[in-house]
């Protein structure tokens, strides 16, 4: 097994967040120790909807332009390490509510949002699953991705018409970010050692998709 | 047999666009008026979760009126999906779709005709159950009938828009009576949700107004998934 | 029906050069060149797997051709509307609906094709396959042979000028195969193409101008008329495709 340096610099970078996380970030006034999966729960969310999604939203646009089945196989990485990632948020949410909120689950928003995406990731990897023919396969996730797209806004809309328990948000406001700035600096670090992670585990499940496919024979 | 028979030229003129997703809509519809299987399930169906949902509440505690959207769009939604399960496995036993795809029909045609048909389903099982739940929950539709009408319309639109494409998708797929309720489910939540928060608030006698943003919701909806799928259509075709 | 503009009413019924398709790594079809005249009408044989329905998928326009071109009389093919609204398909497989009577599905055929008088067309073809006893029955309820005039009733409602017909016999009685090859034959005299693959060596040759042997992608033989004698094609044939299994 290759020791990409990617992987070592991921893998490292995120451990190095976590530690300053628990020992070197103040714990929050209200929550306290349970507020720590934060720093989990918030770059896992940021990657399986922003960067995962949109990387195939375009993979899909550009795929049914060009045919190139190289951006079939980002595509399809991209929904694998998505899937895991938006797991990771939906199992971090709960661990999460259950001390601060007293529930594990209440239909709030943004984990409301988050499950469906779960959904739409989880029907994506089952639509290529079932499908055994290259091109049909490339083609029909493109389709599902561009629809996926497309129904994220629409479930985000319908979702917040109802109230919501869910901290409002502190990173996008369009005021200046209200956490303390200690607290901030560990969020982005976190989000920037999740990203490099997400990147490596891409790269990997790119490779292990293009040396199936050339197995099979796919890579003319 | 003379020549003279068959050179007599059959007039022809290409089918119109409008001609050809007409003539495949009624096709679909003849088809299901013949064997009538869908329809009789889903009024099964319907019966089946009217009576359930009443006798699984404590009627003390929650008002047969409160229960009304809930069996409405679930009834909606799973019989929709037993119609659209059909709409292009009719087409597989004797592939009869390379037939349509050899004609000379535009491939839009064939997606929006379909529709069309799955449309007509939905509205059937929608206009026997709405006034069977009505009547069954106590709820006096009377004074919302057409806003009521017009939510119902509205979501029956955008769920049969990407019911239709994900029926044609996965139709030609290992899994495939699971793959078009996983499809759908997801897309299903943005047009179930506004349609039955709708629905719930018509019922308990708040304004017309008050519904507005849910019809905004799904009239958006509407005009955005059946353009995209429309165009999308012809890329689940063989190439 | 519009007339053809003026360069094009000389061209070929059909004509392929080169055509190839390729499924995943697997080449169905490996380059294959041919052209027939208005009225001629092509046999093909060859041993299963050999690509002739692939080829006739081709020229039905349901596949596109991973290399190569072909034309109906002029047109590109894959084709647009215009196109399309010219050719006839015939197949093992009726593409009909079984809950449909034998007149709906011929009656819709019509009606897609752009027919003027679908309801006229419809009874006046099924009359010359020799179908009208059971127009008004379901397809369900018709027997296989009864199931396949109907199919090709199906397609030659809209007179195409060029009818692909992929193992038409199929299912056939006695009856059926005269009915169907006197049908053939008259459309061939009023100027049709007609590519037929069969394994009927006997029906073929009667009705056919040109003769085909496809293996493994390619033609291995390709005659005009007038073909070669019977028997002497019926050893050729065997010879050229046995099966390489």
């Amino acid at each position: 097994m290759k020791f990409s340096k990617l992987g070592v610099v991921a893998v490292l970078s995120v451990i190095a967040v976590y530690i300053r996380a628990i020992y070197f970030t103040p714990f929050d006034a209200l929550q306290g120790a349970a507020q720590k999966i934060l720093y989990l729960h918030v770059p896992a969310a940021y990657i399986a909807l922003y960067v995962a999604f949109g990387l195939i939203a375009i993979m899909s646009v550009l795929y049914l332009w060009l045919k190139d089945p190289k951006l079939d196989r980002v595509a399809a990485s991209a929904a694998e390490v998505g899937f895991l990632f938006a797991t990771v948020v939906l199992i971090t949410g709960p661990l999460w509510a259950r001390p601060v909120w007293g529930t594990f689950w209440t239909w709030d928003a943004r984990l409301t949002l988050m499950l469906f995406l779960w959904f739409i990731y989880a029907a994506y990897n089952i639509l290529r699953g079932a499908i055994d023919d290259f091109e049909m396969r490339a083609r029909y996730s493109a389709v599902l991705g561009i629809l996926g797209a497309l129904l994220v806004p629409f479930i985000h809309l319908s979702v917040y018409m109802f109230r919501t328990l869910h901290p409002m948000p502190v990173l996008l406001k369009p005021s200046a970010p209200s956490m303390p700035s200690q607290m901030l600096t560990t969020l982005l670090c976190s989000i920037g050692a999740f990203t490099l992670l997400f990147i490596w585990l891409l790269r990997e499940r790119y490779r292990l998709a293009e040396d199936r496919d050339a197995a099979m024979g796919a890579l003319s | 047999m003379p020549p003279d028979e068959l050179t007599q030229s059959v007039s022809r003129q290409a089918p119109g666009f409008l001609v050809s997703v007409f003539a495949i809509a009624r096709k679909d519809m003849l088809i299901e008026l013949r064997s009538r299987s869908v329809i009789l399930s889903a009024l099964a169906f319907a019966v089946l979760a009217i009576t359930i949902f009443f006798f699984a509440w404590d009627p003390t505690a929650v008002a047969s009126i409160d229960l009304a959207p809930g069996v409405l769009w679930v009834i909606f939604t799973f019989s929709g999906l037993l119609g659209l399960h059909r709409s292009f496995g009719v087409e597989q036993p004797t592939r009869a779709m390379d037939a349509l795809l050899a004609a000379p029909v535009g491939r839009e045609a064939i997606y929006l005709g379909k529709l069309l048909a799955n449309l007509g389903f939905v509205i059937v099982v929608q206009a026997i159950s709405l006034p069977a739940v009505a009547l069954l929950y106590n709820v006096p539709i009377g004074n919302y009938v057409w806003p009521l009408i017009g939510v119902v319309l509205l979501a029956a639109v955008g769920l049969v828009a990407v019911g239709t494409l994900f029926s044609s998708m996965a139709v030609s797929t290992r899994l495939a009576e699971l793959l078009l309720p996983l499809l759908s489910l997801p897309f299903f939540v943005p047009v179930i949700l506004p349609a039955a928060q709708a629905t719930a608030r018509l019922m308990s006698g708040r304004a017309i107004s008050e519904v507005a943003g849910y019809l905004d919701i799904l009239a958006a909806f509407d005009v955005v998934f059946l353009v995209v799928c429309t165009l999308l259509y012809p890329y689940t075709l063989e190439q | 029906m519009p007339q053809p503009s003026r360069h094009l009413l000389k061209a070929p019924g059909l004509q392929a050069t080169d055509l190839a398709r390729t499924f995943g790594g697997r080449r169905a079809v490996n380059g294959v060149s041919l052209t027939l005249q208005r009225g001629e009408c092509l046999a093909l044989f060859g041993p299963n797997g050999a690509g002739k329905t692939t080829l006739l998928r081709m020229l039905g326009g349901l596949l596109r051709p991973t290399s190569g071109t072909a034309a109906i009389e002029g047109m590109p093919l894959p084709g647009d509307v215009a196109v399309r609204a010219r050719v006839g398909l015939v197949s093992h497989q009726t593409m009909l609906y079984d809950a449909l009577t034998a007149r709906e599905n011929v009656e819709f055929a019509a009606r897609i094709y752009g027919v003027v008088n679908p309801r006229n067309a419809t009874t006046v073809v099924l009359e010359q396959l020799g179908a009208s006893s059971y127009a008004d029955v379901r397809v369900q309820a018709l027997s296989r042979g009864m199931q396949q005039r109907v199919s090709v009733a199906r397609a030659i409602v809209h007179r195409p000028s060029v009818l692909l017909a992929d193992e038409p016999f199929t299912g056939l009685d006695a009856a059926g195969a005269s009915a169907l090859t006197a049908m053939l034959a008259a459309l061939r005299d009023s100027g049709a193409t007609i590519v037929i693959v069969t394994h009927n060596l006997d029906e073929a040759l009667a009705l056919c101008t040109s003769a085909a042997i496809m293996r493994d992608g390619r033609f291995v033989r390709l005659d005009h008329a007038p073909i070669p004698e019977r028997d002497a094609y019926t050893a050729l044939y065997r010879e050229l495709s046995v099966d390489a299994a």
